[in-house]
């Protein structure tokens, strides 16, 4: 094992995505001296890398803003907030040009620059450059283990490994930010295999609650070998085995759209036909998403003229709206110290009841990073380097009972398929999602009282505590909320209960609380 | 899933080693080990930033793929089609703009089909 590492730093961001960047940026903007800390490394990992983000994007127009934000407020269902909605409107307006120097910005086809959709590897890429030209000092493959706190409970740093050196590591913040994406529960979905849920877990030891968790049914369509992005996909007719036609809505149905597939795809495979797509797609596609292209040139397929199987991936809260509960204007927690940022918060501020997906949460992504992080930056305390700090990781770390080896692989399956199986998700209902929150929780209790290790041997074992803790506050939100609102469906209320227009606030880790939220206008 | 290191190509400058979100690859000796292929996930990322297209990562993200006797077909096209070496006004990302356009008009192809049908 290598030297252990001890740094000392204004401002800690955890996670290595575009939120993670755009918080480090601005905090760094700000004067302070940031590190982050990524599992993976800052430009590759985390769903933006592989994707596309659009960026919700209205020009500096009043009455253009107004209508953008009417729309947006009617989608949210009443969970939104349209204070927040101008606010990253007009943040992601200012700030995404300015990656100009390491971004190369397309032509929007009529002689000026198209900046509000970004390729994720680009973007990355450039964000990694525009953090490290502002001086911030990047730690890739340090994955954070657990957050640490003061005597007066104020999250001062965090503690982790660093992979490649097999060290510890463990650095004292004046303020910490919470970046790590949201989780996808191992689904296999593009880009999201680092993507477990860790802030949410790390937040809720340090005492922080989490809200919008029911709104976590999304569901991407890619070939059946390999999830891709799914521009391709919008004209597709759907087979079966037999070369029978499936009825299927048009992607416009949303919810109806993926229930058909779900359906279909539990009875036997299912095959795409693309032979309808756009006729100016197949010539560009490759110019649009070489990723995509290429997944099909290697597998031997012609995707617009042969049919070819495919599978639905889940995105747990990626596509969701939940995550850790916001408090104010400036991204704190309710935990002194401990801001949120991207989908390691809650989305629901913006997207409300609908999905987070696409525009909103990128504009989300990009604001609230950069929100925190100049808040973190003017917050930020310097820890004196004797102050004694307490390491806030339960689960994985230190076993409630007598140690014991895992089923790991088995458990995350279990937990995978109580969030993302084609029946459970598209079809919720009392009865399943009761069934779901008794298993995961005897999953919980039983990492928790056993589950140990030490080095890198403690990330997978934390992540899987991680993917346990998101998987029941999931579950138990949507089985609390027993009413259909937005993208969260319940077959056995199918309408919107008005007595139910208020966000839901779960938190607790061995017993899980919830709570109805006061909405902000009420409180007012 | 990542397939193969081309010996033939690779010039050892383990840039694959730090790049992977999930440290599939250690430095090793003539080319970098792929050490733990389970833990690809097939996001090509490797192969992009590989300076000398010495990396192939195979297409079924569940499965590991023996390698096949001739990756020149393949290599480097990822880095091509994303201009990924280019200076930043190349004009690499001009197209991009149409990919809004395009998946809303498949979308308004599958509605009106439904409607026909």
């Amino acid at each position: 094992m290598g030297e252990p590492i001890r740094l000392a730093c204004d401002v800690l961001v955890i996670g290595g995505g575009m939120a993670a960047a755009w918080a480090a940026i601005a905090a760094a903007e700000a004067g302070a001296h940031v590190a982050m800390v990524d599992k993976g490394y800052c430009g590759t990992s985390g769903v933006t890398a592989t994707g596309g983000p659009n960026h919700w994007w209205v020009p500096e127009d009043p009455a253009l803003r107004a209508q953008a934000i009417a729309r947006q407020s009617s989608k949210a269902q009443g969970l939104a907030d349209e204070a927040w909605m101008e606010q990253i409107l007009a943040l992601t307006f200012r700030h995404l040009p300015t990656l100009a120097p390491w971004y190369p910005f397309g032509s929007d086809g009529a002689g000026g620059i198209y900046h509000s959709g970004v390729r994720g590897p680009e973007y990355m890429r450039a964000l990694r450059s525009f953090a490290l030209a502002r001086g911030v000092t990047i730690l890739d493959h340090h994955p954070a283990l657990e957050l640490l706190a003061d005597r007066e409970a104020r999250v001062s740093g965090a503690r982790g490994h660093a992979l490649r050196h097999d060290a510890p590591w463990d650095i004292r913040a004046g303020a910490t930010i919470l970046a790590t994406g949201g989780c996808a529960f191992r689904s296999g979905l593009i880009g999201s295999a680092l993507n477990t849920g860790d802030g949410y877990l790390m937040g809720a030891e340090a005492g922080a609650e989490l809200s919008g968790m029911e709104f976590s049914i999304a569901f991407s369509l890619s070939p059946a070998w390999a999830s891709t992005r799914t521009l391709p996909f919008t004209a597709a007719r759907f087979f079966d085995e037999a070369g029978h036609e499936i009825d299927v809505p048009s992607p416009r149905a949303g919810h109806a759209h993926h229930q058909a597939l779900g359906r279909a795809m539990l009875a036997g495979p299912v095959y795409a036909d693309l032979s309808e797509a756009p006729a100016a797609l197949p010539p560009i596609l490759h110019r649009i998403q070489p990723l995509t292209t290429a997944s099909f040139a290697r597998a031997g397929i012609d995707p617009f003229r042969q049919r070819f199987p495919v599978r639905l991936f889940g995105e747990g809260t990626i596509r969701g709206t939940g995550g850790l509960r916001i408090l104010d204007q400036e991204c704190r927690t309710s935990v002194a110290g401990l801001f949120a940022a991207g989908d390691a918060a809650t989305r629901e501020l913006v997207a409300g009841a609908a999905s987070g997906g696409g525009a909103v949460n990128s504009a989300w992504a990009l604001s609230s990073g950069r929100i925190a992080g100049e808040a973190a930056a003017r917050e930020a305390r310097p820890i004196r380097p004797d102050s004694a700090l307490t390491g806030l990781g339960r689960a994985g770390l230190h076993p409630t009972a007598e140690a014991r080896a895992l089923d790991q692989r088995g458990l995350a399956a279990s937990i995978e398929s109580h969030m993302h199986h084609y029946d459970r998700a598209l079809f919720r209902r009392r009865a399943s999602l009761s069934a779901s929150l008794d298993t995961l929780g005897c999953h919980w209790d039983f990492i928790a009282a056993h589950g140990q290790a030490t080095g890198a041997a403690a990330l997978p074992l934390r992540e899987l505590a991680a993917m346990a803790a998101t998987a029941r506050w999931c579950t138990a939100a949507a089985l609390a909320r027993d009413e259909t609102r937005g993208v969260h469906v319940r077959i056995d209320a199918p309408d919107l209960a008005p007595s139910r227009g208020h966000r839901l606030i779960v938190g607790g880790l061995d017993t899980v609380r919830l709570r109805p939220d006061v909405l902000l206008e009420d409180a007012a | 899933m990542i397939e193969v290191i081309r010996e033939d190509l690779c010039t050892s400058c383990n840039r694959c080693v730090e790049v992977c979100p999930t440290l599939v690859f250690d430095e090793g000796g003539k080319t970098p080990l792929i050490a733990r292929p389970d833990a690809c996930q097939t996001c090509y990322l490797c192969e992009l930033y590989c300076p000398t297209g010495a990396i192939h990562v195979g297409h079924d993200q569940f499965a590991r793929q023996s390698p096949a006797p001739d990756h020149s077909l393949h290599a480097s096209l990822i880095a091509a089609d994303h201009g990924w070496a280019a200076p930043l006004d190349a004009g690499q990302l001009d197209d991009y703009r149409l990919l809004g356009p395009l998946l809303n008009e498949g979308v308004e192809i599958a509605a009106r089909r439904q409607i026909k049908g």
